[in-house]
């Protein structure tokens, strides 16, 4: 769901955040707009604002474990994982979490990629977010979901920046719940 | 001997003090800019940027920043490496920290501070989480102070 239309309506700090993010044409590849995230965090005001509404959104919902999709997850879910008192844990490409790990594969649109948890990090039952900056066709994020599942944790909705409105409710996120601030744009005036 | 950091992300208590030892330490010095080196940095720098009212700049591996980019090269134990940071994102005489969980070598925050140095950025500290001494990486960094909370030999 949209934070617009649960609950934020027309509240500027969505705006803001949406100006912050750069369009960069045709990368990595001919025909993607992609979202620039590295722009929202050079505005501090909007940066924070981001944080903000997820921390206000998850403070009371007795969540124990934040999951960050590396590495622009690591950007965003730290800092919201400290707000709400949660342990944060790294999702992350094989071969970089040092200690014993659980793997997921997941599927790309050339061939397919791994998302890997360290074994210990979350405990049977906890309540647990996913952030990433943004969700596409929601492949990484249910990839994220099926490791937290895996070892007996309770996802209660995945958070992101920016999300393809297609996105939402898909049920390639296993029927839960998405929150997303604001919608890709399609092109950039200003820079 | 890996010093793994993602357990002290786990004990919430104490990955608090971390960000607020640095915090501490850098709030009211005008500092403007805090750099983070891929991928580490980025779960250590962007809390401490937000509570000192900072921009946060990551510093990545090659082919991820999508923008116009400057890049620093720099020597691995075999072979070679290399950082990018987005052009614009740093102004000319803009205060700057670089922040990463450990300093080794030194060999990637030297090469950090290359890349804010050569837009014209000052930077006034480095700041890990862990140094390994034994390594001499203090020595790499140009004179330049660095800040660790933990030393591992």
């Amino acid at each position: 769901m949209f934070a617009a239309e649960n609950g934020l309506k027309g509240d500027p700090r969505l705006q803001a955040i949406s100006d912050a993010i750069r369009v960069v044409p045709h990368f990595p590849k001919q025909g993607i707009m992609f979202q620039d995230i590295t722009t929202l965090l050079l505005d501090h005001k909007a940066f924070k604002d981001t944080v903000d509404i997820f921390v206000d959104r998850y403070r009371d919902m007795d969540i124990s474990v934040v999951a960050g999709v590396e590495a622009r997850g690591f950007m965003f879910g730290p800092s919201i994982a400290l707000a709400i008192g949660a342990k944060f844990v790294p999702l992350r490409k094989p071969k970089k979490l040092p200690g014993e790990v659980i793997a997921e594969a997941y599927e790309l649109e050339y061939g397919s990629d791994c998302l890997e948890m360290h074994v210990g990090a979350v405990k049977q039952g906890e309540r647990a977010i996913v952030i990433d900056d943004l969700v596409a066709t929601g492949g990484t994020l249910s990839a994220a979901i099926r490791l937290l599942e895996r070892v007996g944790a309770h996802v209660v909705e995945c958070a992101c920046v920016i999300g393809l409105r297609e996105a939402k409710g898909q049920c390639r996120l296993n029927g839960k719940p998405l929150y997303i601030l604001v919608e890709p744009r399609e092109v950039d005036g200003c820079y | 001997m890996f010093q793994d950091i993602t357990t002290l992300l786990l004990d919430p208590k104490a990955f608090k003090d971390t960000v607020d030892l640095f915090v501490e330490r850098y709030k009211g010095k005008d500092i403007s800019v805090v750099a983070g080196i891929e991928a580490r940095g980025f779960i250590f720098g962007p809390p401490i940027a937000l509570e000192i009212g900072a921009k946060f700049v990551p510093l990545r591996k090659p082919k991820k920043l999508p923008g116009k980019v400057i890049s620093e090269e720099y020597v691995l134990e075999y072979g070679r490496d290399c950082l990018e940071m987005h052009v614009g994102a740093v102004e000319p005489g803009e205060r700057a920290l670089v922040v990463d969980d450990l300093i080794a070598t030194g060999g990637t925050l030297c090469a950090a501070m290359k890349l804010l140095e050569r837009v014209g950025a000052d930077v006034v500290e480095c700041a890990c989480v862990i140094e390994l001494p034994d390594l001499k990486g203090r020595e790499r960094l140009n004179g330049k102070p660095l800040y660790v909370l933990v030393e591992s030999h």
